[in-house]
């Protein structure tokens, strides 16, 4: 069943959908059969700042929901990186918007995975679905999550009220979770 | 039983106070709880409720007073410096005897403070935040699924009592989302209350009347011995364990050499920390009020005849750890820990209080 918690951050500009791309990972885990929980950051950087979320997913009733020193990081801008890179477990993940994201010095003790989330979702022609894609990528390397499982649940998970929508979301989630550099 | 749902705090509130039978809120918008009135904006009207923005604070709290005294199960919220803004209408309120439910998702403070969490409400809570001799029972949940238990558990509360239940929330438990089994709705009929505007009331000529004038010395007098009276049954209540459920939740007490005292998030990051001071070896327990008001006083003076010390932790500058030590009575060593400002204390910086007071070399 993989590991027992998995603590969560993600971060961006506000209008990336990070609390949205957070939600999706907490629904995905809920309907794994875990524990979760969601804390978006609700300060002034709603407003058009960074916004970051913390989200953790866990086999057992989770005590502390605030998260210190995350597993893995979704980093979708840079100043994420700045301010969260150095919190992550050692060993841990980092996945990173490489069309946002470049020349950053990463620490050698993490897994650090570079996906152009934002080109993926402007090739697919919706910017706003670049949080789909990291979702997709996050799922690929999460030691417990099943794809096929999070594909089928997705319509649930993200209500879209066009098909044409749905399927783009679709198509967001499975190139992040296919992509390779 | 329905599914389980993931739910944002402040949302939860909402949506067990409908099932609750409330179909009455009054408000006005304030950060870290805006969700709860935007919530009940659109699902009251599908219950036929009446949601209503007032013009202020101080004119939703007024309003909550009519609706409670024609009957209704009633509800307001707000964040702290809106809260303030309310305690006049909550000491009517408390000295009328009329039942609602007042939300507080605590922020920052004092004055306009920051839209962070914090707990530095705890004294306006449970001492009453008005003028004149009142109390109100104050509720403190710890989780999303608590917002909802505790939402339906203060409204009953309320009308048991004939008093205001408050339910201290801080920011962070508003606007976190956690899985939450939402209980079944209860049906309420605001004709139930004799005591209500609009039933007969034979003994005060033909009409009831809420009011909290007692011009008379006399009267008045009496009216205050008799709310003391009534908060004494509340609190004897609590203590015989009539709500035990509500009242503390308590872990790994037994061999505790130091007992850990904290409410709300805060409680939940104890736990934390507790499990990782006993990884160390050190025998830690956890005691958390569920009921900040009655205090549950008893399990910890139980606990100081077994436990070494007592760190109270609180997102303030130390205010429920003035009750801790009232409850210790001097029988073992109480100590403090708090950040504030929004500042939310990391488990890492309380193991380390943890760890010199237990090992002080």
């Amino acid at each position: 069943m993989g590991k027992d918690v998995e603590e969560i951050i993600m971060a961006g500009f506000g209008g990336q959908g990070i609390l949205f791309l957070g939600k999706i990972l907490a629904e995905v885990g809920m309907a794994a059969g875990r524990h979760v929980s969601w804390i978006p950051s609700y300060g002034p950087e709603m407003r058009g700042g960074t916004a970051n979320c913390t989200v953790v997913i866990s086999t057992t009733p989770i005590a502390s929901p605030i998260v210190q020193e995350p597993d893995t990081l979704l980093a979708m801008n840079r100043p994420s990186v700045a301010r969260f890179q150095p919190k992550v477990k050692k060993g841990g993940t980092l996945i990173y918007n490489a069309s946002l994201i470049e020349g950053e010095a990463w620490r050698d003790d993490l897994n650090v995975i570079a996906v152009p989330a934002s080109r993926i979702a402007d090739e697919l022609g919706n910017a706003k679905v670049a949080n789909l894609v990291m979702a997709g990528a996050y799922v690929r390397h999460c030691p417990f999550l099943d794809y096929q499982k999070v594909l089928a649940d997705l319509p649930k998970v993200i209500p879209a009220k066009k098909v044409e929508m749905a399927e783009i979301n679709r198509a967001a989630f499975v190139r992040g979770y296919e992509y390779q550099g | 039983m329905a599914d389980k749902v993931l739910m944002k705090g402040n949302e939860v509130i909402g949506e067990a106070a409908v099932l609750a039978g409330c179909r009455y809120y009054f408000g006005y918008p304030i950060t870290p709880q805006s969700e709860l009135p935007a919530y009940l904006a659109r699902r009251l009207p599908e219950v036929e409720g009446v949601f209503l923005q007032a013009e202020s604070e101080v004119a939703a709290i007024n309003m909550v007073y009519g609706a409670a005294s024609a009957g209704a199960r009633v509800m307001t919220s707000s964040s702290s410096p809106g809260v303030s803004l309310k305690q006049e209408g909550l000491s009517y309120i408390a000295g009328a005897e009329m039942p609602c439910v007042v939300v507080n998702v605590v922020r920052g403070g004092p004055g306009l403070g920051n839209i962070s969490p914090a707990q530095s409400d705890y004294w306006q809570a449970t001492r009453g935040g008005g003028h004149g001799d009142y109390r109100t029972l104050v509720l403190a949940p710890n989780s999303v699924q608590e917002m909802a238990d505790m939402t339906i558990a203060a409204f009953e509360l309320a009308d048991r009592f004939r008093n205001p239940v408050l339910l201290l929330v801080d920011g962070i438990l508003g606007q976190m989302m956690e899985p939450v089994q939402l209980p079944a709705p209860t049906t309420y009929d605001i004709n139930q209350k004799p005591w209500a505007l609009g039933n007969p009331n034979p003994r005060k000529g033909g009409r009831n009347l809420c009011s909290t004038i007692f011009l008379d010395v006399e009267q008045l007098e009496e009216h205050n011995w008799h709310l003391y009276q009534k908060y004494q049954v509340v609190t004897d209540e609590f203590a015989k364990g009539a709500y035990k459920h509500l009242a503390v939740e308590t872990h790994a007490v037994d061999d505790a050499e130091i007992v850990l005292v904290g409410y709300g998030i805060i409680s939940r990051i104890l736990k934390t920390v507790v499990e990782k001071a006993r990884k160390r070896g050190i025998k830690a327990g956890l005691v958390r009020p569920k009921t900040l008001w009655p205090f549950p006083s008893q399990v910890l003076a139980d606990l100081a005849a077994k436990t070494k010390q007592f760190l109270v932790v609180e997102m303030s500058c130390g205010q429920m750890v003035e009750d801790v030590k009232l409850a210790v009575d001097g029988k073992k060593p109480v100590f403090f820990f708090g950040r504030t400002g929004g500042t939310v204390p990391s488990d890492f910086e309380i193991l380390n209080e943890v760890d010199k007071l237990v090992r002080p070399d």
